[in-house]
């Protein structure tokens, strides 16, 4: 009977103290974050999308070469020797226009195995991860900054040169 | 005529013009309506709160995007998905009775909401039996739930039924007799004369008479209408861990709606009685705050109660089933029974 008497004095306590938990805990400010608006800074390691600065890129297809999983496509059209494309930010001379620079995110597999063969430090990962798409082809990251004409313009004379080179010139 | 009847005949002189039967025929419409349109509001804003209560309590935030401020719209949005969904029934069901559950379920609860006082004047029938109509037609639930259960032709939903039935008899016994202690102390099932009983401050308040057994019989009535309204700890019949819904499992879209509303509309009514039993009604706790509305006293303190029912339901685990009866069989009716004859025997005294 005491027995009896005890459970139901317990029940009514620890129902008690539990409510008493759960209030406290309604006034707790809450652990969301509204994710789109509010978004947490990330760890400084974390391998997110990447991101070339083309303009100390050098074309030296480093990059292209170590990407485990092909995702890094370049082609490059060397320059005259007349002309001058600058120098990057370290002061290396930069030899090689840029035709194609694409980095397809859908394949990269975030090794960052790329990022330190780099000479110039010019292809690194930048905090931002939130690039869904609805087509996969959205996720082809096109870094070549070359006008449409120049671009055009450099193919025609690759392909006059390869032309000179197929004829041999013509004795005269 | 009803007080409900002379406060629109009040309002609108045109009534007293009128037949009887077309009065009280048009009032009856009338109250109907408005209890609909309540039931319906209050369902969306207690699911809301539900909601918003449980995340809270979890440190979530709940709703936050729709309609603005703290995803107000949210349930409204719900409801109209709800509305807008295919109109399921599985091939092997018993059409017929699985049709009728849901508009049991939620008849019976309209109709319990017919007798509840709201205020003095807003009463849509004011019976001389109104507590015994309200329990005797609030029990048909049990029913509703068990066709809906038998009829689904699912285990988990004849599962559910059964639990529902032996639960919500049993536990309709220590509702009765904690019900029955105001009802011996105020000498009158009407509800509007239960609630008079009480006029007065806080003090006069049946919970807080009688040496606290009037706080007995009012806990007792708490936790058993949990019980009748299948809340945590006491939701065997709709266990989620265990009966993938319940009784309501093969329910989907607007039947499933009904039996939600009815659900939500089921709190609210036994918050109610135990509002206007034991917590003095529309009556404010002292008789200066009288300028504010009866109506605003009743609802406020029923809001309070559906809240402690959602603060157990977010604190509680679910109890078993032998726990379950053993609450019931050997903790809440004998005590009821024990606080009834005490109270019983004083009155004599």
């Amino acid at each position: 009977m005491a027995q009896y008497f005890r459970n139901i004095y317990e029940t009514i306590a620890t129902v008690l103290i539990g409510m008493g938990v759960t209030f406290r805990h309604l006034f707790t400010k809450s652990v969301t974050l509204q994710y789109p608006r509010e978004q947490r800074e990330l760890p400084s390691g974390t391998r997110q999308k990447l991101f070339v600065n083309i303009d100390d890129c050098i074309g030296c297809l480093q990059c292209e070469k170590a990407c485990p999983v092909s995702c890094i496509t370049i082609e490059t059209i060397k320059a005259e020797k007349d002309e001058d494309l600058g120098e990057t930010s370290n002061g290396k001379k930069k030899r090689m226009y840029l035709t194609r620079f694409d980095i397809d995110m859908a394949k990269c597999c975030y090794c960052a195995d790329c990022v330190f063969p780099c000479p110039t430090e010019c292809i690194y990962m930048v905090p931002e991860f939130d690039f869904a798409t609805y087509d996969r082809n959205d996720l082809v990251f096109r870094f070549s900054n070359l006008s449409d004409e120049k671009h055009k313009e450099l193919i025609e004379r690759e392909k006059a040169k390869e032309a000179a080179k197929q004829q041999p010139p013509e004795a005269n | 005529m009803d007080p409900f009847g002379r406060f629109l005949a009040d309002l609108i002189p045109l009534f007293n013009d009128m037949p009887a039967w077309l009065a009280i025929t048009i009032t009856g419409l009338i109250a109907g309506t408005l209890l609909l349109v309540f039931m319906a509001v209050f369902a969306l804003f207690a699911v809301y709160l539900e909601r918003k209560v449980s995340a809270h309590m979890q440190d979530r935030l709940g709703p936050m995007e729709v309609g603005g401020w703290h995803g107000w719209a949210q349930t409204i949005a719900d409801a109209v998905k709800l509305l807008a969904k295919e109109d399921l029934i599985p091939k092997n069901v018993d059409r017929i009775l699985f049709k009728a559950a849901p508009m049991l379920v939620f008849g019976a609860t309209t109709a319990a909401f017919g007798a509840l006082p709201f205020s003095a004047d807003l009463i849509p029938a004011d019976m001389n039996i109104g507590l015994l109509y309200i329990l005797a037609v609030s029990s048909l639930v049990v029913i509703g739930i068990l066709m809906a259960g038998w009829s689904s032709n699912n285990k988990w939903s004849l599962y559910g039924a059964m639990r529902a039935a032996a639960q919500i008899v049993s536990y309709e016994i220590p509702i009765a007799l904690s019900l029955l202690v105001a009802v011996v102390i105020v000498g009158s099932l009407n509800m509007s004369d239960l609630v008079r009983f009480q006029d007065g401050t806080i003090f006069d308040w049946i919970f807080l008479k009688y040496y606290g057994l009037g706080f007995i019989a009012f806990i007792i009535y708490f936790v058993a209408s949990l019980a009748e309204v299948n809340r945590t700890p006491f939701d065997l019949p709709e266990a989620e861990s265990e009966l993938v819904a319940g009784f309501h499992t093969e329910y989907s879209g607007m039947r499933f709606a009904m039996f939600f509303l009815a659900e939500y509309a089921n709190m609210f009514l036994v918050a109610a009685i135990a509002t206007s039993v034991f917590l003095g009604g529309w009556l404010p706790p002292f008789p200066v705050l009288d300028f504010i509305p009866g109506a605003v006293w009743f609802v406020g303190k029923s809001l309070f109660l559906v809240f402690i029912q959602m603060w157990l339901r977010w604190t509680l685990p679910r109890l078993r089933v032998d726990q379950l009866m053993y609450t019931c069989w050997k903790v809440l009716t004998p005590f009821s029974f024990a606080v009834l004859m005490i109270v019983a025997t004083l009155i004599i005294i």
